[in-house]
């Protein structure tokens, strides 16, 4: 197989064929093989204990060393910077002092300058403003083309992205106009040997990947919104710098004709919120919401739903938590009648605190929760919400 | 409206259990399956086809093995498929990935619409799309759960944002990257459309045919590289309460707190 060897000190003790995600590799005659479903994936070469896998890597030789910073791009959304800007910039702040380089913010819109100042405020010792009638409403096309004209003028370290709808539509455009690499989703990032590490999950979250981009600049990740902490106003010195911008309307090929927004819109959104109180099936009716609506309430967070009960149109669809609906990380996830199907864990298992409560004790989500509790919704959730408002009326006092 | 849809063989990541041992992943008899996402936008393709004429060519980029991910394509209703595969090919990131897709795509015709799954459940990038509408110089519009209507040069579409839905018109040549409806139901083909499959037109394509610069390709070409793959941190045991509300509601309680999370 090319790309891959296998050497001499392969014992054939068969952990590569149990790791492989594609089930490429087969024992012959006490020896691992690699067959063609092999895609390079590294996990075998990773799971070797005798190091006994080798993939053949390139190396490159570009100049790296001209590329200094460390950039966030900021977004926004009805004149507002969104959390994820904040925990972007916190990291970035991070980053950038363990490189002993400078903070970059991006911040593309209608009459955004109080958020270039908000930026400045918050560690980004550079802040580019692009401002324009028509950056009012995202388009790809406008967006894309302002950013990749700023990295290549510029020519930062690190861009980071939010993994949101806008950063993941907009940041594989610019890698893909750049020629680099893109990391997506990340929910580590560091610095080793100068290198930014990125970590991500696969596979539906089962396994980790640390990623790195020795070759190109910048190297660019999106990153998840939830995992990094929002940083405190640096009083850092700061530049804020106004980009010209040309468009014509022409160049951009969509446009937004109606924004119908859902009913949740008007609620706070389960990207943003610190506890969410997610329905499942178990739930078993519409009305039944009432009761994480009212714990929701108390705990200041947002309710949260499984395919299940968005697909019985128990609750809209921004409100579906997992893969085909949002990921989050809360710092309280309350899993309410939700048995864990994997879809589900995926877009909640990062949250530092899992509560599930089900009637069935052998549900997957009790394996991925701190506390569970078997018995029915109906039942404990009222009783929940009460002490939980105790202690907010004690706290408050 | 000829059409062109991206698809990519996985594993079921569905199927996907981890020893709880040994933290490894256990891959024993887990199933290929065509890509959920995918399998939306060529069914969402086929109603286009049907609607306004035209054909739909569908391509995917892996090893001989995701044949069968096409061949159940053309029983959905494609018309015409082809399979890129050659070692040249293996081990591309995502932006390797995009580029030799773009070569292929080229060299396979003109197309009015590309549709794509946002993302391949196993990698979960939603990057290849975007990437290849860059590299064919096409406008984009991603995370669409409903095209709307074809007219003479557009194309609008009911597309998913944090806030609700925000119905976009694009001009075509557009590329769409494609996020299941909760309503919509996978099927799969009847046994007749199966048979008929096998006589439709299939392609298998190697670095020969579509040309480009090697070094643009595979692992080699891409500039991200994994150095590491592990398992996810377990989550330390956590506490089962199996006991009447009052007394497991109280114990609750008494964790979040000596957690501080309320």
């Amino acid at each position: 197989m090319a790309g891959i060897n296998i050497n001499e000190k392969c014992v054939g003790c068969g952990i590569c064929v149990k790791i492989c995600p594609f089930g490429a590799i087969s024992l012959v005659n006490k020896k691992a093989v690699i067959g063609d479903a092999c895609t390079l994936c590294g996990a075998c070469e990773s799971s070797c204990k005798f190091g006994a896998i080798q993939i053949e890597r390139c190396v490159g030789k570009v100049d790296t060393s001209q590329f200094k910073g460390v950039w966030i791009f900021a977004e926004a959304h009805e004149g507002k910077l969104k959390n994820v800007a904040f925990e972007l910039l916190g990291k970035a702040r991070d980053l950038a002092k363990e490189l002993n380089q400078e903070v970059g913010a991006l911040i593309l819109g209608k009459n955004v300058k109080p958020l270039a100042q908000e930026l400045a405020k918050f560690g980004a010792n550079k802040v580019y403003i692009a401002e324009h009638l028509l950056l009012e409403d995202y388009s790809t096309d406008a967006y894309s083309n302002i950013i990749v004209g700023l990295i290549s003028k510029h020519k930062p370290n690190i861009v980071l992205y939010p993994a949101t709808r806008i950063g993941r539509d907009l940041a594989p455009r610019v890698a893909a106009a750049l020629n680099l690499g893109l990391t997506a989703d990340c929910t580590g990032l560091s610095i080793k040997d100068g290198l930014l590490l990125q970590t991500r999950p696969a596979f539906g979250g089962n396994i980790m990947a640390d990623i790195l981009c020795p070759n190109t600049r910048p190297q660019m990740a999106t990153v998840r919104p939830n995992v990094f902490k929002k940083p405190e106003p640096s009083g850092a010195a700061h530049e804020i710098i106004g980009v010209p911008v040309k468009l014509e309307p022409f160049a951009i090929r969509t446009k937004t004709k109606e924004i119908i927004k859902s009913e949740a819109s008007g609620a706070k959104k389960i990207d943003e919120v610190d506890v969410i109180v997610a329905g499942g099936r178990g739930m078993e009716c519409k009305e039944n919401f009432k009761l994480l609506e009212e714990l929701a309430e108390t705990l200041g967070g947002a309710v949260g739903a499984s395919r299940v009960a968005v697909e019985n149109g128990w609750i809209p669809k921004a409100h579906q938590v997992g893969q085909s609906g949002t990921t989050v990380s809360p710092k309280v996830y309350i899993a309410c009648g939700i048995s864990g199907t994997i879809q589900h864990l995926v877009g909640m298992k990062d949250s530092k605190f899992i509560i599930a409560i089900n009637k069935d004790p052998a549900a997957p989500i009790f394996n991925f929760s701190d506390v569970g509790i078997v018995g029915d919704v109906k039942e404990v959730l009222p009783k929940l919400k009460e002490e939980i408002a105790k202690i907010v009326k004690a706290s408050g006092q | 409206m000829e059409i062109l849809v991206c698809v990519k063989q996985v594993p079921d990541t569905t199927e996907v259990k981890v020893d709880p041992k040994t933290g490894t992943l256990i891959r024993d008899g887990v199933p290929s399956i065509l890509n959920p996402f995918d399998q939306f936008a060529l069914e969402e393709s086929v109603r286009l086809k049907n609607q306004y004429g035209g054909n739909v060519t569908v391509i995917s980029m892996g090893p001989p093995q995701a044949r069968t991910a096409l061949m159940k394509c053309l029983a959905l209703g494609a018309d015409r498929a082809i399979l890129l595969s050659d070692r040249t090919f293996a081990g591309a990131d995502t932006w390797a990935t995009a580029y030799t897709l773009a070569l292929a795509i080229q060299k396979a015709g003109k197309f009015d619409l590309i549709m794509c799954g946002q993302q391949a459940i196993d990698g979960d990038t939603a990057q290849v799309g975007p990437e290849i509408a860059h590299n064919l110089g096409m406008a984009q519009v991603t995370y669409v759960e409903k095209v709307e209507s074809v007219e003479a040069g557009k194309i609008t579409v009911k597309s998913i944002f944090e806030d609700g839905y925000h119905i976009i018109e694009a001009k075509t040549p557009v590329l769409l990257t494609c996020n299941t409806p909760s309503s919509f139901q996978y099927g799969n083909p009847p046994m007749m459309a199966i048979m008929k499959a096998g006589k439709k037109p299939f392609d298998t394509w190697t670095y020969n045919e579509i040309g480009g610069d090697k070094a643009k390709m595979g692992l080699c070409g891409s500039p991200t590289q994994v150095v590491r793959v592990y398992s996810p941190p377990t989550r330390g045991k956590g506490i089962l309460l199996n006991e009447p509300a009052d007394g497991a509601v109280k114990k609750l309680i008494e964790a979040m707190r000596e957690k501080k999370v309320v």
